[in-house]
């Protein structure tokens, strides 16, 4: 892969450009539907995903109010907000956009739990409890033992930085007052512990058996050990496998600030995994200007710094993120979407982008803005008419959500992909039809 | 019923800023017993919410030549006894074509009347010297202009008060005063942190407030106008001039460009304020800054932000109307005798520049009414640099961690290369001075959180440093947390476009959408 050459010129049917959660999603949808397919983009910003999986959790934003069951939130949500995102889906579109990518997930080694259709919570790093939907095997335990309320051990290292058994156990003890804590040094490390390298080191199992070995005698009266996420990037189920063995207690890790493993995570399942299903990937390469031509289609460069191949595409779905994702910019005046300057919804002016308090209940109106689309995600021109009629876009860039006061982004991102996708297929299908019947 | 803590002494100076933790030093040195009261920390008012210059005096020499003589003294003596908290940059006068021209002559006039050095250059050499001056300038002065750390000096001022005697009382407000038969008996404060009452005593009470001043005043039924004139600055990501740049014409918004250490900070705005402890750096004064000050150094318009802040001068209302640039710069101080009050001063106005000579006016007016023979000596006593308040130096943090190399002492703050060892070291110089080493005390003592990240890394890393130090406990670390981000934020909100915006919004993807930070935990 990524060893294209210089000025080659390709073409596929479908280009994905972005490589976060949602980019991610439609590639994989767009594979399991056999679409010639193209991905570009940096795979950066997919290191900072938590590898929980929120459908929605809060709703209204400003009064915080958690929901148990999401369905439920859903629905009230559609029916009181009526331009997000996921009043243009139906609860069996988002289920079964779920469905699909963790089933792949779970394929290919990383399980995801469902705790009956209702929402769970974790552990986190600062002693909070975050609300979530679907949990990775290795979160699992945590959110049971937070529902019981069970005696465990956080154990922390030496050298880690930002995470302290001792701040968790503090911040929760009047809600959970069996939690106890111990510091430890990581095998084979002094100084400064990375979480990469603690997790890449854990790969090998006499590193295993040593963390275990240096766990064991702080066990007594404990019924789960909770760990940063630190227990390895590709066999993670196996690592926590042998601890649970070497222990006799299940395990389970707690998410914190970055960098942060649950994201790389996910990066490398994809990044392995989608060119073995025929999608041709460019990570860590940039769309560096897009035209549409007369024909339709869409002519792209793409390269590192300097165009390396030239793409052209009959469709596109754009999952270039917010601002982090570089899927919008902005200066001191306006917010503009990067790729083909699509008119982006957005407070009037500078003055209202953001709230005098960071963490004001409302949120930032800021994050309300982004792209409209019709009811097939495809983005609106000021006319309110789809740019393009294969031009679609999903995830996080598209506007009236705040996915994260919301606590929705992975939903968001992954059930607009898959309706995304599926729009592109109905048309196409239609053409097909429509060139057979003409 | 529980008897409320009470304290006896002689002097009690209300108001942790220069003035204050300057008088205090001032009395200490005298011999005089005292208890400085604040009600948030050191600094937290426009002590802490300015430029940092060292006023050669030139900026006021044709409005106001009795501030610019002042200013032009003081600071000279400050650059003698205080010189571990300057730096000397030199300054910078300069016109743009379109500036009106006589000033240009008063300028040049008023300082040689009053003794302020202003040399004058040619336009090339200026812009040798200063390259990244506006080629289009017309005229150029050299002045001796310097920038001095504010917090360093406030905090050198009452650590050597401290070791004279004095007491300090932080997060302490005045709540009321007991006044009976013409004096204040007592004066009331409540601890903000945990709500405690104390009592204290006082023989002289002394009201060094800031934009405070009226308010406290007003709890003794003692009326004094001031007006309140906020001024916002911002900082860039690196220091653009080597020396001060001010703009050559009479004092206005927007005027001047001041280094210190690695970045530089621009400025200021005026706009009146009712409240001063509702006071936010709006976003159209600083695009207003971005553009008058671009005018000087053009590559402004492109330079990247970091933070924006702001602080209320406390002017003396003289009556001149609107305009408060035309308001003295000289300060201010009242006995309330008048008031039928007869042992309570409050000492007002003023600038950073001169907070030396208003502690000694009121020193003087202080010991006369205590009967203290003893006469100033801060202006012969050099300021001792206390070792415990380096740590806000720019660059010291990353010289003193790579010159110890000592595998264990991780950075805490990888921005500003604060390590564990220096956050020790503040911890530790906290503690000895009673005071409780949260988080916002520690970025008061350090550079921590004020790096390209804005806090978003290092605020959980100090916070978990501080839990394993047993520094922190119960629920204290996401208050302080919460805290912490906002003073943070309060800088950061309204320059969030291009880079910035993309860190915060990193920053909330983080503490709101994974750890819910905005979400009331208590309850759940």
């Amino acid at each position: 892969m990524n060893n294209h050459t210089v000025n080659e010129h390709i073409q596929c049917r479908l280009m994905v450009i972005g490589a976060g959660m949602a980019g991610m999603a439609a590639t994989l949808f767009a594979a399991n539907r056999q679409i010639d397919t193209v991905q570009v983009g940096v795979t950066g910003e997919i290191n900072f995903a938590s590898g929980l999986l929120d459908l929605l959790a809060v709703h209204p934003i400003p009064s915080g109010t958690l929901w148990d069951n999401p369905r439920e939130a859903v629905r009230r949500l559609v029916r009181e907000a009526p331009d997000h995102p996921y009043a243009r889906l139906t609860m069996d579109r988002i289920e079964s956009a779920l469905e699909e990518f963790t089933s792949f997930l779970k394929k290919v080694g990383h399980p995801y739990y469902f705790h009956s259709g209702r929402n769970s919570q974790v552990l986190t790093a600062v002693g909070t409890a975050k609300t979530t939907y679907a949990v990775p095997l290795s979160m699992h335990n945590g959110s049971i033992a937070y529902k019981k309320r069970l005696p465990c051990l956080l154990v922390d290292f030496e050298g880690l930085k930002g995470f302290s058994g001792r701040q968790i156990a503090e911040t929760m003890k009047r809600q959970w007052p069996a939690l106890r804590h111990v510091s430890l040094g990581f095998p084979d490390v002094s100084g400064e512990a990375y979480t990469e390298h603690m997790a890449r080191a854990l790969e090998t199992e006499s590193i295993r058996a040593q963390l275990a070995d240096a766990v064991r005698p702080y066990l007594k009266g404990v019924e789960m050990v909770g760990l940063p996420a630190i227990l390895g990037i590709y066999r993670t189920r196996d690592i926590i496998a042998f601890l649970e063995d070497a222990l006799g207690l299940p395990v389970f890790e707690i998410p914190g600030i970055p960098p942060s493993i649950t994201g790389l995570r996910l990066r490398e399942v994809f990044e392995d995994q989608l060119p073995h299903r025929g999608v041709r990937t460019f990570y860590q390469k940039r769309v560096l200007s897009a035209h549409i031509q007369k024909n339709g289609s869409f002519l792209f460069a793409v390269g590192g710094g300097e165009p390396e191949v030239r793409i052209t595409a009959d469709a596109v779905i754009l999952a270039t993120g917010r601002f982090f994702g570089k899927g919008l910019t902005a200066d001191h005046r306006e917010i503009r979407e990067a790729l083909f300057d699509l008119p982006v919804f957005q407070p009037d002016c500078r003055g209202q982008w953001h709230r005098r308090a960071f963490l004001n209940p409302g949120g930032h109106p800021i994050n309300q803005c982004g792209l409209e689309t019709d009811e097939q995600f495809r983005p609106l021109s000021l006319e309110k008419k789809p740019v393009h009629h294969h031009l679609y876009a999903a995830g996080s860039i598209l506007a009236h959500q705040d996915w994260i006061r919301q606590k929705c982004g992975s939903g968001l991102a992954i059930a607009t992909a898959h309706a995304a996708v599926a729009a592109f297929e109905r048309a196409t299908d239609n053409e097909i039809d429509a060139s057979a019947t003409g | 019923m529980k008897t409320i803590p009470h304290i006896k002494t002689q002097v009690l100076i209300i108001g942790g800023g220069i003035t204050g933790t300057g008088l205090a030093r001032d009395l200490a040195l005298r011999g005089v017993r005292c208890v400085l009261v604040e009600a948030r920390d050191i600094n937290a008012g426009a002590s802490g919410g300015n430029h940092g210059l060292l006023h050669s005096g030139a900026r006021y020499a044709v409005t106001d030549p009795v501030a610019a003589g002042s200013c032009c003294k003081e600071g000279e003596l400050l650059k003698r006894l205080a010189p571990h908290c300057i730096e000397t940059t030199g300054g910078y006068f300069v016109a743009v074509a379109g500036d009106d021209e006589d000033y240009i002559d008063d300028f040049e006039r008023s300082c040689r009347q009053i003794g302020i050095i202003s040399e004058p250059l040619d336009v090339k050499e200026a812009l040798e010297i200063e390259p990244s001056l506006s080629p289009d300038i017309i005229a150029a002065y050299r002045v001796n202009d310097a920038t001095i750390d504010p917090f360093r000096l406030s905090l050198d001022n009452i650590a050597h008060a401290r070791e004279l005697g004095t007491t300090l009382l932080r997060f302490h407000r005045v709540v009321g005063f007991d006044r009976q038969a013409g004096r204040i008996q007592k004066t009331c404060l409540t601890d903000t942190r945990n709500g405690g009452n104390t009592t204290v005593d006082a023989q002289i009470v002394v009201n060094a407030t800031g934009a405070w001043a009226a308010r406290v005043a007003a709890l003794a039924d003692v009326t004094i106008n001031t007006i309140c004139s906020k001024g916002s600055l911002l900082v860039t990501h690196t220091r653009i001039t080597d020396g001060v740049i001010n703009r050559l014409r009479r004092p206005g918004d927007a005027d001047i460009l001041v280094p210190g250490g690695t970045v530089s900070i621009l400025g200021t705005t005026a706009e009146r304020v009712d409240n001063p402890d509702v006071i936010f750096p709006e976003i159209h004064e600083i695009d207003h800054i971005i553009n008058e000050c671009s005018v000087m150094v053009p590559a402004l318009v492109s330079t990247r932000c970091i933070r924006a802040f702001c602080g209320v001068r406390p002017l003396i209302d003289s009556g001149g109307g609107d305009d408060d640039r035309s308001a003295s710069r000289g300060f201010m101080l009242l006995d309330h005798l008048e008031a039928g009050v007869d042992n309570f001063i409050t000492i007002t106005g003023g600038k950073l520049t001169t907070y030396r000579l208003m502690a000694e006016k009121t020193a003087d007016l202080v010991c006369r009414r205590l009967g203290v023979g003893i006469p100033c000596t801060t202006h012969m006593v050099p300021l001792p640099n206390a070792e415990d308040v380096r740590w806000t130096e720019p660059g010291l943090s990353p010289r003193t961690w790579i010159a110890r190399q000592e595998p264990d002492d991780l950075l805490l703050c990888e921005c500003e290369m604060v390590s564990r060892r220096i956050v020790d070291d503040i911890v530790t110089s906290i503690r000895r001075q009673k005071g409780e080493p949260d988080l916002s005390a520690i970025g008061l003592r350090s550079r921590v959180g004020k790096g390209q990240c804005q806090g978003t890394i290092c605020s959980q890393q100090l916070t978990a440093y501080l839990y394993r130090q047993h520094q922190i406990a119960a629920r204290e670390g996401s208050d302080q947390l919460r805290r912490f981000l906002q003073e943070r934020w309060r800088g950061q909100y309204p320059l969030l476009w291009d880079i910035p915006l993309v860190q915060a919004e990193l920053q909330e993807a983080i503490y709101c959408g994974l750890f819910g930070l905005e979400l009331d935990q208590e309850g759940t």
